[in-house]
């Protein structure tokens, strides 16, 4: 079996000020750690950085579910859950493999108390 | 040089008045050449009002973000099959076949959850292995060196196998779905059609009906099983169905599940032909297949337009909607507009971002086959290409005479000797 890998992507930006990190886990293991910059969705810090298991179809409109993670209980507890009958919700309900603590990636904006951020990946964006 | 593929097309599209460009003639896309028309009204009128077609007054919304905007605010732009469903020429009063994708929610996501299982990624897994393997079994049939149909040799034999497959329907019967799909989905006045009448339709999708509720009854009283006629039998929101809601649902299933992949099968063989530099990348390096494959999708567009109606007064980039009004969501243009893609009418296997497209729709009606539809695809072209490197087009390909599914009945292929 193979070990699963880590990358390490971003740095600091052109004003020398470092930016909060996510770790993505791919569903094989693989960690990808990237400096997103704050006010960014963690969808597009994905998809920017070539981040492999986002597909992130519909560009951030909350419209394709195709950006799918899973959260830790802390970080749960600390983003929330999609508002109920929110289209967020509407769209992760159709996703087979959607569990309690699934989010739409596009929908987390970074903010600074997100930095140390990790977010799982699902068995395939449907 | 050669000439414009669409020179007098574009002559006309741009040399009639804008306010008689009427996108909803179903010739337009018969004779493929829609694209001019739809490039100016992106440019001049990209929320057109057409206040006389043969289908009644309606907007053509031709931008894709504009399309985006309708897709997402589902409760403003409704799918509802009683207020006319989601195709420009609505079902005869009496004789609508409502199905999930003619609902709205909440009742559109009960019913969509119950076969939604059948394409979960695990499901999908599952079923790569049979694809694969019925997939080299038609390729490796085909003649050498002689004229043959790739629609209904390859695209047609493939679609329906899969269909058969995800209803566990009777094997040796299988081109009844075929036929089933051709007819619930035809244009009753094209001269080919399957059927001439609205009645006449409606009678073909009773036998549907009919043949699918024997099966149904079995399956109810079965154990769970991953085929469509036993998730609709024991699932809660399906189960008991009114008949028209049935025939519409299985049509539903039946079309989304075949037509539009049959048509990329095609359409995608007929645009590598026509450009043959795409061709060549691709023999070079087959790893361009995924890709490609979203690349095909959104360059063959199989789904033309999604009708919405308006449930309340609205905006679109400025042009007041009123409730009631009929909005017309063109994909086909959508999937043209510079504005969201580059280069949108060149067709480029290894474009960046492929999958930003607008051809499975977006929002709560998304295809929900989507992931299936790709895989059958990629496993076309990943067997096609090692057994037949090249397929030679012969002949002009002849196209539908529909204003909603962009289909191509036959392609006169060649696999040299």
């Amino acid at each position: 079996m193979l070990a699963a890998e880590t990358r390490r992507l971003g740095g600091p930006d052109a004003q020398g000020r470092t930016m909060p990190k996510v770790t993505y886990v791919e569903y094989n293991g693989n960690e990808h750690i990237v400096e997103v910059p704050l006010g960014t969705s963690v969808m597009r810090g994905a998809v920017d950085n070539n981040v492999p298991g986002i597909d992130a179809d519909c560009g951030g409109e909350c419209a394709c579910a195709t950006c799918h993670v899973y959260l830790g209980p802390e970080w749960l507890a600390k983003i929330g859950t999609p508002a109920e009958g929110s289209q967020e919700a509407s769209m992760l309900s159709f996703a087979a493999v959607a569990q309690p603590n699934s989010r739409l990636s596009c929908q987390i904006t970074m903010t600074p108390d997100l930095d140390g951020l990790v977010v799982s990946m699902p068995e395939g964006q449907h | 040089m050669n000439a414009p593929v669409h020179a007098d097309a574009a002559t006309d599209a741009y040399a009639m008045p804008l306010d008689a460009i009427d996108v909803s003639d179903p010739q337009l896309y018969q004779d493929d050449v829609w694209q001019p028309y739809f490039e100016r009204l992106r440019r001049e009128d990209p929320v057109h009002y057409v206040p006389d077609s043969r289908y009644g007054p309606y907007w053509a919304v031709s931008r894709y973000q504009d399309i985006m905007h309708v897709e997402v605010n589902h409760g403003l732009y409704s799918s509802a099959s009683e207020l006319g469903g989601i195709q420009i020429e609505e079902q005869p009063k009496g004789m609508e076949r409502p199905s999930f994708i003619r609902m709205d929610p909440p009742r559109h996501d009960e019913q969509r959850k119950v076969v939604s299982p059948i394409v979960a990624p695990g499901n999908l897994a599952n079923m790569e292995a049979i694809i694969r393997e019925r997939t080299c079994r038609v390729l490796d049939t085909l003649p050498r060196g002689e004229v043959f149909d790739w629609v209904d040799r390859v695209s047609i034999e493939l679609t329906t196998m899969m269909l058969a497959t995800l209803f566990d329907f009777p094997w040796e019967e299988r081109r009844k779905l075929t036929w089933w799909s051709d007819v619930a989905i035809c244009n009753v006045n094209a001269p080919d059609a399957p059927v001439h009448s609205e009645e006449a339709r409606f009678e073909e999708m009773k036998v549907m009906a009919e043949t699918m509720a024997g099966l149904l009854q079995e399956r109810a009283k079965g154990p769970p099983k991953f085929d469509l006629l036993t998730m609709l039998a024991q699932g809660a929101s399906t189960r008991d169905m009114p008949l028209r809601e049935f025939m519409g649902t299985l049509a539903l299933l039946i079309v989304g599940g075949n037509d539009t992949t049959r048509n990329s099968m095609s359409g995608g063989l007929l645009a590598l032909h026509r450009h043959p530099d795409e061709y060549r990348k691709l023999r070079d390096n087959p790893a361009l297949i995924p890709g490609m494959v979203s690349e095909i999708i959104r360059y063959v567009t199989p789904v033309i337009h999604m009708r919405r109606t308006a449930t309340a007064d609205a905006e679109i980039a400025g042009r007041q909607i009123r409730k009631g009004d009929k909005v017309v969501i063109w994909y086909v243009s959508g999937n043209r507009d510079a504005d969201a893609i580059v280069e949108p009418d060149r067709f480029i296997i290894d474009r960046a971002r492929p999958r930003q497209h607008l051809s499975f729709g977006f929002g709560v009606h998304r295809c929900v086959g989507n992931r299936l539809a790709e895989l059958q695809l990629r496993i076309l072209w990943e067997e096609l290409l090692p057994r037949h490197p090249v397929v030679e087009v012969m002949g002009p390909p002849q196209r539908v005479y529909s204003n909603f599914i962009h289909g191509i009945k036959s392609l006169p292929v060649r696999i040299p000797a």
